[in-house]
């Protein structure tokens, strides 16, 4: 096993206001979103964190992509401290979100140039990359077409493409598949594990189960900031499935507490 | 890892969403130098009507000891009628009034033989004729031009036996006029707070769509998880920013240039403007408009990188603009440019006092310099300030 990705202790905790905390019926004025969080991933495998909405996700790929700033704890991608080395982690990583938007104005062609020089990456490549990724999502013929007026679905293609420009070995995508209907999902998921095929590793969130039971080598289950369980899906998993397993567990938890 | 110039890229793709967009040009960059052109040109017009109006109304010429040698070339000078009186200092005073069509003249007794037995070599000063008259009334003017010339054109015949309102002592205006009367001055302190307008609406035209626009947006974040350093993204858009409203303040800059000769047509037809500018005064003014638009594009980005989306990037705006405009009015109150240094320190302030400086022919090196140099400072200062806000993420991805 060849270990890329180590979680150390990772914790955020965010201030609340006055609004949010009305929405989260609390009083308290912080909350702990992630809380000493570890776990590791091996190289060329799919990583799955699991977990009900406010889970922590949506933070801990934050942190893993260097965009928001752990309170404590670290994560080493690939040699790289996300603390100390933030610039060299994201050279290392590709980061999608469905958040993550890109300029209406200007087209898949200079978009991808653009995102490939500030990557980096070398002149000689860019084309050819261009036109092989183009190619496999269907882009190409929109080459030339503003942002603006491509299709939802060509978007989130688009989107894909453009995060992973400079061929990175980690690849962090916080639900995939979110807002994506079922074919542009599909396509999605086909290029994921292709990517694994590769060598990649892939680090993905999402709160659907049959995802995580198709995809995943190794799933992490994430509820109120904190790790569970994690392990391979078999581990994890204990000879039930993975819904009603997740069930016990959220139960366990929960319980206590109540 | 090589290191290609990524504010280079970014500055790319700024001036690429900009020169794409036919619209955004047209409103930032044509149209501010056609608005000056055009209101200019107006103005000049105007003003070289206003200067040639009422200018055929009978004038009535006082003069106290018409010499018998002058007489013939005054007396049938068209529209003026020409009264022969003693000239008191009320009457003097009076001629402040810009409405009073008059002239006066007041020769020395026995002004003829004055200047037959008048020799250069003798040490003493010539014989002095006063006229007075008042510039704000074109009328007037007119008249002394011409009273004027018939004067000199006789005082040539003679070599220079006389003088023609020679400045004895410091408080002799033979122009009545009241300064305030004279355009120009005004002009210059307007020309400066024009200017000002004009780099800030063309800094409000793209700053706030392109800091606060990208965050509301998500575009931000997109270019925040490359491994781009915040301190390139920072630089890269303040100077493109800076860059694009510079584009605009040329084009203003190029609009005054192209109307100034129909304001010289009223400087000429007898509004004193004094339009004549030295290479240096163009320098100066230059680099004003850049140091300005430096830091003007750098205080928008920062406000507009704290505000949540566009809109609220044009609340926060208004009243640095009130202030930035406020500052551009501070010449109006003032009688000419402060002395201490200190004063250039302060940003927006220090520009206005060079430009109008500059227009009133006074322009001084030093508190140039100062102004230039402290811009480029707070403009570094600026950068890095807008470097933490990209890095925090509380102003990035606040909720
Ligand atoms: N910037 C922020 N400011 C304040 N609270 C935040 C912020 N970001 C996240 N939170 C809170 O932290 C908790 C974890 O949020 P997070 O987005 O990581 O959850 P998630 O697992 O991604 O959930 P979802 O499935 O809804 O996407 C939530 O309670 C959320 O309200
Ligand atoms: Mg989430």
């Amino acid at each position: 096993m060849n270990e890329i990705l180590r979680v150390e202790d990772l914790t955020k905790t965010f201030k609340l206001s006055r609004k949010q905390q009305k929405i989260e019926r609390t009083d308290r004025n912080v909350i702990v979103a992630v809380n000493q969080l570890s776990f590791t991933a091996n190289k060329g495998e799919i990583f799955g964190l699991l977990g009900p909405n406010g889970a922590g996700k949506t933070t801990t790929l934050r942190m893993l992509s260097t965009l928001i700033h752990p309170d404590s704890g670290d994560a080493i991608l690939d040699g790289c401290s996300v603390v100390r080395q933030p610039e060299e982690v994201r050279g290392k990583i590709g980061f999608l979100t469905s958040e993550l938007k890109l300029e209406d104005f200007f087209t898949p062609n200079y978009l991808f140039d653009f995102f490939s020089h500030l990557h980096q990456v070398d002149e000689a490549i860019i084309s050819e990359r261009k036109q092989q990724m183009f190619s496999r999502f269907g882009i190409d013929k929109f080459a030339e077409v503003k942002v603006a007026n491509l299709s939802t679905g060509m978007k989130q293609k688009l989107s894909l493409v453009i995060s992973l420009v400079h061929n990175p070995d980690i690849i962090i995508f916080d639900e995939p598949t979110n807002g994506l209907d079922v074919l542009t999902a599909r396509v999605v998921t086909d290029y994921l594990q292709e990517l694994r095929s590769e060598g990649k590793t892939i680090i993905l969130s999402t709160h659907i189960f049959s995802l995580v039971e198709r995809l995943c080598d190794r799933v992490g289950v994430i509820i109120d900031g904190r790790m569970i369980s994690c392990g391979t899906l078999d581990e994890v998993c204990n000879g039930l499935s993975l819904e009603d397993r997740f069930f016990e567990i959220y139960k366990e938890v929960k319980g206590g507490e109540e | 890892m090589k290191k290609g110039n990524n504010t280079w890229t970014i500055i790319k793709k700024e001036f690429a969403r900009f020169f794409g967009d036919k619209q955004l040009l047209f409103t930032t960059v044509i149209m501010p130098g056609l608005l000056i052109y055009i209101i200019y040109t107006l103005m000049g017009s105007g003003m070289s009507k206003m200067a040639t109006e009422g200018a055929d109304d009978l004038v009535i010429v006082r003069v106290e000891n018409l010499p018998e040698s002058v007489a013939p070339l005054w007396e049938n000078l068209p529209a003026t009628a020409l009264l022969q009186q003693p000239i008191s200092e009320e009457e003097i005073e009076n001629l402040e009034d810009k409405d009073l069509n008059e002239v006066l003249a007041r020769f020395p007794k026995g002004f003829d033989t004055l200047v037959a037995h008048y020799s250069a070599e003798s040490g003493e000063l010539a014989p002095n004729v006063e006229i007075y008259y008042n510039s704000a009334n074109n009328a007037s003017s007119r008249v002394y031009q011409l009273l004027e010339g018939s004067l000199s054109a006789y005082e040539d015949q003679l070599s220079n036996r006389f003088d023609i309102n020679r400045a004895d002592s410091e408080e002799a205006y033979f122009d009545r006029a009241n300064q305030d009367d004279v355009l120009g001055s005004i002009l210059s302190k307007l020309i400066p707070m024009l200017i000002l307008m004009l780099l800030f609406s063309g800094v409000m035209a793209i700053a706030p769509s392109s800091i606060a626009g990208e965050k509301e947006r998500g575009t931000i974040a997109t270019l925040l998880v490359t491994p781009m350093r915040r301190n390139e993204l920072a630089l890269g858009k303040i100077v493109s920013l800076s860059g694009i409203a510079l584009l605009s303040g040329i084009s203003s800059f190029i609009g005054i240039v192209l109307s100034l000769p129909k304001m010289i047509q009223a400087d000429t037809a007898g509004i004193e403007m004094g339009l004549n500018y030295t290479s240096a005064d163009y320098a100066v003014l230059l680099l004003t408009i850049l140091a300005t638009v430096l830091i003007m594009a750098s205080m928008v980005s920062l406000l507009s990188a704290l505000a949540k989306d566009v809109k609220n990037a044009g609340t926060m705006i208004v009243p640095f603009m009130l202030v930035v405009m406020f500052c551009g009015l501070t010449p109006m109150f003032q009688s000419g440019t402060p002395v201490g240094l200190a004063s250039y320190l302060i940003p927006f302030y220090n520009s206005i006092q060079v430009m109008t400086s500059v227009f009133a022919h006074e322009m001084k090196w030093l508190p140039a310099i100062v102004m230039l140099a402290s811009n480029v400072v707070y403009t570094g200062v600026a950068v890095w300030g807008l470097t933490r806000m990209f890095n925090s993420e509380k102003i990035m991805f606040s909720k």
